[in-house]
């Protein structure tokens, strides 16, 4: 097993430590519609990720897409434990945001959100393995069997 | 980057107003530090979607605020909720649910929202004007107001609704400030035939295209014709927001932030030109549809809302005939707008005909109003894009001709002619 890592440097929208499998979305994804907040599956079926489930990863997209609802749905997520551990974009997306915000409010629950540049999200394979630190670095570890 | 507080912003984040204002505003300055505001500014008016029941989150945050002596500083109207209050029969959903998002929407109502439950505030008749800022979520009325009304509102979502509302404050960021207003992508209308240009079935096509390829850039159109109605601009942002994150777009000639291509680009050379032609138009038509063959459960009109024009169409086109018995046939509108068709008389004419008027909500929102099962046609980008996963039916999109011709039919009618151009 061969294992190579490289550190990423993020800037936290929303502060906070998670760690998990990383999981890259191919296309936007508009969570409300999109995700089930009851199961944390992908259930837009025009999405190439359907039927996915994102609980417990570290999800990457570009930015969300389309309903202003998304952020109740992630907010439900949040509550329900059913969400990303964590959530990596390439653009500042305002309504992802919110829904980690207000869940870390009422629950005290934190799914932190951060930016990457574009060099560094092209970087990004599903399956690493990432640890997100509150100074917004963002471990990834690459882990090859063989 | 610094963000610099007023008085009176700063002392409600240090809690000496009420509890909800501390909140709020604690999400107001989060939103306006990550979207790289220095300052905010007044709002004149809200439009909030959190009051549409997700599951206990969103009231959980209601009622925090409730708790906390939340109320609104600016006038501020409600989206669409689950519940049709008017058609209460309509509910096939269970009970809890219900329950809850009645709970939902008495919370908003009482921290002084207007109880307008419409997904198309635009329609109400009082508006926001050129210029005026404004903090809306629901994507169909962002790119509305902002494109149509030239009114100014970033893309807000759930929560951040009310904080603008309770505190009367959003970033000065995003769609607030002209140089963000740009348009980045042309989109040049070529060689489309002229009888698809005046046509309505053109412009949620043509949105869910522009959603497609602009992802959140704002685009500019150049070529539909310069009689482009309200109700057609509607239809083509709500697909746009749908395909996309489209929360403005310019139509040259038409919308009143581009009169020329050079005011919509503010002086500048677009990022990117597409050539919207005839074939393009047709997959983008295509990808609206999921089903195949003739078979036809429901029809669904009114997303967004039904205007007065629109049901006025719909009364000509049925003329006198009824829908097929076996079609169940929806529209979704406003109650202010229904109460309007009802003094004309038309709401008993569309009863008569087996239209069932739906308001206070949406049938693609969930399952337990409306269709559940089966093929449905509509006439809304919005709607197409948003129902197969909601609702897990099969959908056919047409014109709204096509949509009544199909009901009375009782199976899908639909005429390629419009489409088949060079």
């Amino acid at each position: 097993m061969t294992v190579s890592g490289s550190v990423l440097d993020g800037r936290p929208l929303l502060t906070g430590a998670a760690s998990g499998r990383l999981l890259v979305l191919d296309e936007p994804l508009s969570l409300w519609g999109g995700l089930d907040p009851e199961s944390g599956v992908v259930v837009d079926r025009r999405h190439p990720q359907f039927g996915v489930n994102v609980g417990g990863r570290i999800l990457a997209m570009p930015f969300g897409r389309g309903s202003s609802s998304a952020s109740s749905v992630l907010a439900e997520a949040i509550r329900l434990a059913t969400a990303p551990a964590g959530i990596l974009l390439r653009r500042v997306d305002e309504i992802v945001v919110l829904g980690a915000l207000v869940a870390a409010e009422l629950y005290g629950v934190v799914c932190p959100v951060l930016v990457l540049v574009d060099t560094d999200y092209r970087e990004l394979h599903t399956n690493a393995d990432v640890e997100i630190h509150v100074d917004g670095r963002v471990i990834v570890r690459l882990v090859a069997l063989g | 980057m610094f963000l610099e507080l007023t008085e009176h912003d700063d002392a409600l984040l240090r809690g000496e107003g009420t509890r909800a204002e501390q909140l709020a505003m604690r999400i107001v300055t989060k939103i306006a530090e990550v979207m790289g505001a220095r300052r905010l500014l007044d709002v004149t008016g809200a439009h909030i979607d959190g009051c549409l029941y997700h599951g206990r989150a969103g009231l959980d945050f209601a009622e925090r605020l409730v708790a906390g002596g939340g109320r609104v500083a600016i006038p501020t109207t409600l989206n669409v909720t689950s519940l049709d209050a008017l058609h209460p029969d309509l509910y096939r959903g269970d009970q809890e649910t219900a329950r809850l998002a009645t709970r939902l929407k008495a919370c908003y109502e009482a921290m002084g929202c207007r109880p307008t439950w419409t997904c198309a505030p635009y329609q109400l008749p009082e508006r926001p004007r050129f210029g005026e800022h404004i903090a809306w979520a629901e994507s169909n009325a962002i790119v509305f107001a902002n494109s149509v009304l030239g009114a100014r509102t970033h893309r807000y979502g759930d929560f951040m609704d009310i904080a603008a509302a309770i505190t009367g404050r959003a970033p000065a960021a995003g769609l607030h400030l002209t140089e963000n207003r740009r348009g980045a992508v042309l989109f040049v209308l070529k060689e489309v035939p002229n009888e698809l240009l005046g046509s309505d079935v053109l412009f949620p096509v043509l949105g869910h295209l522009i959603g497609r390829r602009s992802g959140d850039q704002v685009p500019v159109i150049e070529g539909l014709s310069a009689g482009a109605s309200e109700d057609q601009l509607k239809a083509l942002g709500a697909a746009a927001a749908s395909s996309g994150s489209v929360a403005l777009f310019h139509a040259i000639g038409i919308t009143p932030e581009a009169p020329t291509r050079h005011e919509a680009f503010q002086d500048t050379e677009p990022d990117e030109v597409v050539l919207v032609t005839p074939a393009l138009l047709r997959a983008a038509r295509d990808e609206l549809t999921t089903a195949g063959g003739v078979s036809l459960d429901a029809v669904c009109l009114g997303t967004p809302h039904a205007s007065l024009d629109e049901i006025e169409h719909l009364v000509a086109l049925l003329a006198d005939r009824r829908v097929h018995p076996g079609i169940e046939f929806f529209m979704s509108t406003s109650r202010a707008v229904l109460q309007c068709a009802q003094e004309r008389g038309w709401v008993e004419v569309l009863e008569a005909a087996g239209v069932q008027p739906v308001a206070d909500t949406c049938t693609y929102l969930i399952p337990t109003l409306g269709p559940r099962r089966g093929v449905v046609m509509t006439n809304s980008g919005k709607w197409a894009f948003y129902a197969p996963s909601n609702l897990g039916v099969g959908v056919i999109f047409g014109s709204t001709e096509e949509c009544v011709a199909s009901a009375i039919a009782g199976e899908v009618r639909r005429d390629d002619r419009l489409w088949l151009g060079s």
